[in-house]
């Protein structure tokens, strides 16, 4: 065997904080071959993203390698100067970040930012380095790459600016390129089109790459060899076969089964004993009565901003109680207007919304507060560090609804029914006291919709409540929401991207695309059998682990 | 445009403002305090003070509206004229502490930026601070005591320009712009000499916000993610610094620039009556003591207008620096 191009060896990442020094790599031991192309796999916190920024040196001031060594091509990378640091970084390694809006200088032209990347390790002229810019524009795809040189960051869409990115990176052709969550909050079509793009680029010239994601799916369609990492050590290290099919640690268990799959079913996320309530059996509820009208019936919904186009338009739906529709489409799609416009956030521009037999279309958002159906329609919002107070604790959050729309004016009564939320969602009662930066990302997510069903709502609106969350916590969360339905009759409209999660929670799916709706059914069926070419390409993008695995099984 | 009701709005509340004071104009400009009753009331007559309130608005908009703003009881001129005359000296003074203020104060926020918690950061703090808290009119007369008084480096502070030097062919107004196109070096010099002294004392107390603005910008901008992208790939130092980190960085500094800027117009009152600055800021000061209403309302409404300027070259500033901002 080889020397590998790269070698950490029992790495220790420590970082000083204000409550002392939290160690978040501890002890990592990998190697890459050239042109090897790695997966490091993990959740929040477990330190595959440290690793990889401690590969490039580019750590926060705060952050430090205690112990071990990066070998790079036999050099350690830990103890090079910060002028050999330079020579190496672009040259020879270099790094695609996640969220790729923010990691381009905004003032400064994307081809300019190019161009900077060449000069700064080839001696050649401005023009030369521009003309190569060029090239490298034309490489990652990018279409008409004359006039984008010119173009600024915002002016790009995130997918090509992921792709700027990777011109930049792929510059000075490096022997390693480390993407560090390089698709994350892109779409899914997106995100299938740049990855395939970055797996080709890297194979044409060789490189070595590791795909540091939360993602198993999309670790398994495009790395050959897994590392799993949990809370900065490295668990479980296989082929992405062998991990899902066989996964040995318990941790890889755990988030192999949390993943949702194209035939998961939500009963499966969490293995029974880790529930934390007693799951009741699933009683198949008689269908409503012919003739019952529906909870919620949207006519001919149209929205259009200011001048624009609209953004949603003939829109229209059914919902009874107790059911869950999934809406689903890639940014843009209006999901997230109409979704508002239901939950009475913001006002349509055309169209009727009934609810209970009684329009609500007409009464102006601004006033929808007074309304008595606003304790009937809750919703849930995506990030759960954003849409909690930060002033206000986990009791007061969940109490505030209460005292505003069921007129609960503190007492024992509201504390009751705050303690009754926060049980039913498997919050604990000792954690309400506390503040939003003081919980977790899972425990927030709760936070939000023990707040969401406190007023015992019949409709609930979820805006991708679970995109912000680690995979194990998704799973929990999920099956809450999906407990809350039985239990309390509840009509969940369930917002995503994410297909599998949709296609597991929601029993209906409506696919938006550019405010229209381009398809409906009953979920299983839509998926497995698309009709439109849009939903067949969406689903045809979902990184899915089965079909890969079977897919590298009949490859050997 | 849509700054005209604003600037209306500025020019009846002054109005209304200098009609509440206490204080009858009629009685200080008459001959003396044992002017007789008569007198007293021609003087109101001929102010046109005798007219009732809304009376007086009108007429004083209508002029206005004819580029009118009255005639001082002081100097006995149009206001229009004292204030052209002395406008050039404030904004000459105003630009001057400006440019000193920017110049120090980036690289003292950078510096600081670039190492938060060493000795460089507290000690720019600090000297921030220092600024902040001296009033301009201390720190002004400590600078003549050292620099006039003690090291003899500086001119009297008696104005512009010393009574040997004669004053060049008026055609901007600026005295360091007139002797340029004069050729006077000499002249430039002594008026650069007279400039330099008042131009400190007031950038000194304006060095602290652009400096923490710079600063706190340039954290947050070397923090960002594009500069990590730069230093991923190898940029050198000073590359990341400057045209990464700065230019970013650079952006709140204009728009705190062109507050700091409009606030010193008005404040630096106190600078030019301790060096006998002949500015538009005590010109007014001097017409308020006296009740004089003119000068004061004039003032206020080249203020309010230079404010509006200022914020449009802001504003256009801001376009040019940041692709992200569409100019209309």
């Amino acid at each position: 065997m080889t020397e590998p191009l790269l070698k950490i060896d029992n790495l220790h990442v420590s970082f000083s904080t204000r409550r002392g020094v939290v160690e978040a790599v501890r002890g990592v031991t990998l190697s890459v071959q050239e042109g090897e192309v790695l997966g490091l796999v993990g959740e929040s916190g477990s330190g595959k993203s440290v690793t990889g920024f401690a590969t490039t040196r580019l750590l926060d001031a705060a952050g430090r390698v205690t112990a071990g060594k990066i070998l790079f091509r036999g050099q350690d990378v830990t103890k090079l100067s910060s002028d050999d640091l330079r020579h190496l970084r672009g040259a020879a390694m270099s790094m695609i970040f996640q969220n790729p809006r923010s990691a381009l200088n905004p003032i400064r032209a994307v081809g300019q930012q190019i161009a900077d990347a060449i000069l700064t390790h080839k001696r050649m002229s401005k023009e030369a380095a521009h003309a190569e810019a060029l090239e490298l524009l034309r490489a990652v795809q990018i279409r008409d790459p004359e006039r984008r040189m010119a173009a600024y960051p915002h002016e790009l869409s995130g997918g090509m600016c992921q792709r700027v990115m990777i011109a930049i990176a792929i510059s000075c052709n490096p022997a390693l390129l480390i993407a560090d969550e390089p698709t994350t909050g892109l779409d899914v079509t997106t995100q299938k089109v740049v990855m395939d793009l970055l797996a080709a680029i890297a194979s044409a010239r060789g490189m070595a790459t590791i795909l540091i994601t939360h993602d198993l799916g999309l670790a398994a369609r495009y790395c050959r060899r897994i590392v799993v990492m949990e809370q900065g050590r490295l668990v479980e290290e296989a082929a992405p076969r062998t991990l899902f099919n066989a996964p040995r640690h318990p941790y890889t268990k755990r988030l192999v089964a949390a993943s949702p799959t194209a035939s998961s079913r939500i009963e499966d996320l969490v293995p029974e004993e880790e529930r934390g309530y007693v799951a009741i059996g699933d009683r198949p509820k008689p269908p409503p009565a012919p003739g019952t009208p529906p909870l919620l019936e949207v006519r001919k919904l149209a929205k259009r901003f200011d001048q624009g186009a609209a953004a949603v338009a003939e829109f229209s739906m059914t919902m009874a109680a107790g059911e869950s529709v999934g809406l689903v489409g890639e940014s843009g799609s209006g999901k997230s207007t109409t979704s508002r416009m239901i939950c009475r956030l913001i006002d349509p521009s055309e169209g009727d919304i009934v609810f209970d037999g009684q329009s609500i279309g007409h009464v102006p958002a601004r006033d929808f507060h007074r309304s008595p159906f606003r304790k009937d329609i809750q919703m849930v919002f995506q990030d759960p560090n954003e849409s909690l107070n930060p002033r206000f604790t986990a009791f007061d959050c969940i109490a505030h609804p209460l005292m505003r729309l069921a007129g609960l004016r503190g007492g024992d009564a509201l504390r009751q029914r705050v303690e009754e939320c926060a049980q039913r969602v498997g919050l604990p009662a000792d954690l309400l006291p506390r503040f939003p930066h003081q919980l977790s990302g899972g425990q927030k997510a709760r936070v939000g919709i023990a707040r969401a069903i406190a007023c015992r709502p019949r409709l609930l609106v979820l805006d991708e409540p679970t995109a912000a969350l680690d995979v194990s916590v998704q799973a929990v969360v999920l099956q809450l929401l999906d407990r809350l339905r039985r239990e309390d009759d509840l009509a969940l409209l369930f917002v995503s991207h994410d297909l599998n999660v949709v296609r597991m929670i929601c029993g209906r799916t409506i696919v938006l695309r550019n405010g229209a709706i381009v398809e409906q059914g009953e979920s299983r069926a839509l998926f497995d059998n698309p009709k439109s070419d849009y939903t067949r390409e969406l689903v045809a993008a979902i990184p899915n682990i089965e079909i890969e695995t079977r897919r590298a099984a009949a490859a050997l | 445009m849509s700054s005209l009701p604003a600037l209306f709005g500025v020019l009846v509340f002054t109005f209304l403002l200098m009609r509440v004071l206490p204080g009858d104009p009629a009685v200080f400009f008459a001959s003396g305090p044992n002017a007789g009753k008569e007198e007293v009331e021609l003087i109101r007559k001929q102010m046109g003070l005798d007219k009732s309130v809304p009376e007086q608005l009108t007429l004083y908009l209508y002029d206005v509206g004819r580029g009118n703003l009255g005639r001082s009881m002081m100097t006995g001129q149009l206001v229009t004229k004292d204030l052209r005359e002395r406008l050039p000296a404030s904004l000459e003074l105003t630009f001057t502490a400006l440019l000193i203020a920017l110049v120090s104060a980036v690289p003292l926020g950078v510096l600081a930026a670039l190492k938060p918690g060493s000795i460089i950061d507290h000690g720019v703090r600090l000297f921030c601070a220092l600024g902040v808290c001296v009033p301009t009119f201390v720190s002004g007369l400590l600078l003549i005591y050292v620099f006039y008084y003690l090291l003899g480096l500086a001119p009297d502070p008696t104005g512009r320009i010393d009574v040997f030097t004669s004053m060049p062919p008026s055609r901007t107004g600026f005295l360091m712009i007139d002797f340029l196109i004069a050729g006077d070096i000499d002249g430039w010099w002594a008026a650069f000499r007279q400039l330099i002294l008042p131009a400190l004392s007031m950038a000194l107390f304006v060095i602290a916000p652009l400096a923490r603005i710079t600063r706190a910008s340039m954290l947050v901008s070397l923090g960002s993610d594009f500069v990590r992208t730069a230093r991923s790939v190898g940029l050198s130092w000073r590359h990341v610094v400057v045209t990464y980190a700065l230019r970013n960085a650079i952006l709140p500094v204009i728009t705190i620039a062109g507050i700091v800027f409009s606030t010193m117009l008005g404040a630096n009152v106190l600078v030019e009556k301790v060096f006998s600055w002949p500015g538009v800021a005590s010109y007014a000061l001097d017409a308020l003591l006296s009740s004089d209403y003119a000068p004061v309302q004039g003032f206020v409404l080249l203020m309010a207008s230079l404010f509006v300027l200022v914020n449009l070259t802001v504003d256009v500033c801001y376009g040019i620096a940041d692709p992200r901002v569409s100019i209309e």
